[in-house]
């Protein structure tokens, strides 16, 4: 029991855990052909199949009754606003379930020819609102009330000790939906984790309708005509945003250091921290000649890295990699694309530049508050 | 006697010029032009169109999550009507009022039901929209209507965010001091953020901790008194008269769209 205990502890490390969902995420989503023939040859699809739901929930089930076992578990996952939490957990991997299932069954038969289920021949196939859906919509609400008043009476919503502006708490955590953001702070600074990305995921789902130009798979549950907009949208939506803030919830403790499921959240926990800089790297490092004292030459390898990064390398894809979006959404909606992806692969990039090399800022410039 | 005669009372009701006067089409509508007729007729009902593909009814399909978000936030306006009733947003009560919901109110079980209901719309939310992701429906001619809903989102975050606060105890304090911090980096409109620097004319900076955007958020320097009274009157009053106009579009656009997406 201790040996498992030991193990999960260790493969929840954010290194590890993120390591690997990022290198099997994209088998089990797969964004292309590539992708997809091993999706297939490993077998993945199996986990949209009934068997696939039942081993995955007892699985997860299991893990959950066996964790309540261990008294460090147990103060993290029952604290009462931890609880929905929980649910979520259960809930996103239901509804990823339920999509993922109905997607691959209308592929098979709009394969074999057939139309998607939710196909209807009008006028004929219509429902008739009174009773048809007057009726799910009443059932919904008084099973939800019900649940919500059972939910209520058991579980006592947290009250802690009255606000003291002098003593903070340790951890002092956000709300748990911004804890992914928070998680961001760990990599980047607050204008960036609190303000830029935040303000670019609202930007960036604000335009998928007009980057996504794909007219298939609209009404019905697929996957086979939208793999990319879909493995793009799971890996933002389950990863960037779910599991950042799982790991926020339940694997941050004081000092927001990690600490593992069933760790006991030792407040003198100490991980040492001796990030440095990009020019820091290059000047004193490697070319051994100390910080010069020009802001701009200081910090002009990190407006290399990143001019070529957002300036070079988009021009390149479009010509590559990325030329089928460049010649579908033309150079206005494709520079905008670009740029969001980037963004979005540069939150991976900067996490692990910080683990390996213990990078801290790629451009830093405290003088200004200008540090990515 | 007379009486043996005499209908039921409810048929006899059902008669009566006052019963007309409110309900039109007469008794349980059973044929298909009475059962369209209910709906149209109806001021809640008459949200929905009279006829819907028969997917839009299957629970499988939309998973009645768009549906639940909006019915949560009835409960939750229901319940911080009668939250208001006990609340005073000051330092001096606003703790100890929270205590006394719990305490002193008879069957206090309110401010559970707002706050795990919160808890609950933000969830409902998120899963509205990856339903409404994964079934395609943000694509042509639905557009603006996803636009619209991510906005919704925005604000069931800001309104669960500004929430928070009221208790005014450790964890609402420092959740949100945490949250609100963030404002102080802001690019140009923060005191911490890049580019604050800038805006300043010779020795006078127009960006300072007393005239940046946090400052204008929580009304001061520090957390207090006046973050209280501001997240209060945001949370109460603000955000939900401007969640109402975005819901009543968002609505509007769904008919005005064709209705529920379907297969071409």
């Amino acid at each position: 029991m201790e040996a498992f205990k030991d193990l999960v502890n260790t493969f929840s490390s954010p290194t590890i855990l993120f390591t690997v969902t990022l290198a099997s995420f994209f088998f089990i989503f797969p964004p292309s052909d590539w992708f997809d023939k091993w999706h297939r040859r490993l077998g993945l699809y199996l986990l949209w199949t009934k068997k696939g739901f039942i081993i995955i929930t007892i699985g997860m089930l299991g893990f959950f009754i066996v964790g309540l076992g261990d008294a460090n578990f147990r103060s993290i996952v029952l604290k009462p606003d931890n609880v929905p939490i929980s649910g979520l957990i259960f809930l996103l991997f239901f509804f990823t379930w339920l999509s993922m299932r109905q997607a691959y069954r209308n592929d098979e038969r709009m394969e074999a020819g057939e139309k998607p289920d939710e196909y209807y021949e009008p006028p004929n196939d219509k429902a008739l609102v009174w009773p048809d859906l007057v009726y799910v919509e009443f059932i919904s609400l008084i099973l939800f009330s019900a649940f919500l008043m059972v939910w209520s009476v058991g579980l006592p919503a947290p009250i802690e000790e009255p606000a003291n502006p002098t003593e903070s708490p340790n951890p002092a955590k956000a709300p748990w939906y911004f804890l992914g953001l928070q998680e961001l702070l760990v990599y980047f600074d607050p204008w960036l984790a609190g303000v830029v990305f935040p303000s670019l995921i609202i930007v960036g789902l604000m335009a998928i309708p007009f980057l996504d130009r794909n007219p298939e798979g609209s009404g019905y549950y697929s996957y086979k005509n939208r793999k990319f907009a879909i493995a793009m949208f799971m890996f933002g939506w389950l990863i960037l945003w779910n599991m950042l803030i799982i790991v926020g919830t339940f694997l941050r403790g004081p000092n927001w250091n990690f600490f593992g499921p069933f760790e006991y959240w030792d407040i003198h926990k100490l991980e040492p921290l001796t990030n440095i800089n990009l020019s820091e790297f290059v000047f004193v490092k490697w070319l051994q000649t100390g910080l010069p004292d020009n802001i701009l030459i200081r910090e002009m390898w990190g407006f290399v890295v990143l001019g070529i990064y957002f300036v070079i390398l988009p021009p390149l894809l479009a010509k590559t990699l990325l030329k089928r979006f460049y010649d579908n959404l033309g150079s206005f909606r494709y520079a905008i694309f670009v740029v969001l992806l980037l963004t979005t692969i540069l939150l991976p990039i900067k996490m692990y530049l910080r683990w390996i090399f213990n990078l801290k800022y790629i451009i830093a410039i405290p003088e200004y508050f200008f540090n990515i | 006697m007379a009486d043996t005669e005499k209908k039921p009372f409810l048929e006899r009701a059902k008669e009566s010029q006052v019963w007309k006067s409110i309900f039109r089409g007469g008794g349980v509508p059973k044929s298909r032009r009475q059962r369209m007729m209910a709906v149209l007729n109806s001021v809640f009902l008459h949200l929905h169109p009279v006829r819907l593909p028969k997917h839009a009814v299957k629970l499988k399909f939309t998973w009645c999550m768009g549906g639940l978000s909006f019915f949560i936030f009835l409960i939750l306006t229901i319940s911080g009507i009668l939250l208001m009733f006990y609340y005073r947003p000051t330092i001096e009560y606003a703790y100890t009022d929270i205590i006394d919901l719990g305490e002193q109110v008879p069957f206090g079980i309110m401010r559970e039901v707002h706050r795990w209901g919160a808890h609950a719309m933000v969830i409902t939310v998120w899963l509205h929209m990856f339903r409404v992701f994964m079934t395609g429906s943000y694509k042509p001619p639905r557009e603006f209507n996803w636009s619209i809903g991510v906005i919704l989102l925005l604000l069931t975050l800001l309104l669960s965010f500004t929430g928070y606060l009221l208790p005014w105890d450790q964890l609402a304090i420092w959740a949100i001091t945490v949250g609100s911090n963030m404002a102080r980096a802001t690019p140009f409109l923060g005191h911490e953020g890049p580019g604050a620097a800038m805006l300043a004319i010779g020795d006078i900076n127009f960006v300072t901790m007393g005239s940046d955007v946090r400052f204008a958020l929580i009304g001061g320097r520090f957390m207090g008194e006046a973050a209280l009274l501001r997240f209060y009157v945001l949370h109460c009053i603000g955000l939900p008269f401007i969640i109402m106009i975005f819901m009543a579009v968002h609505f509007w656009r769904v008919r005005k769209d064709g209705g529920i997406s379907t297969p071409v």
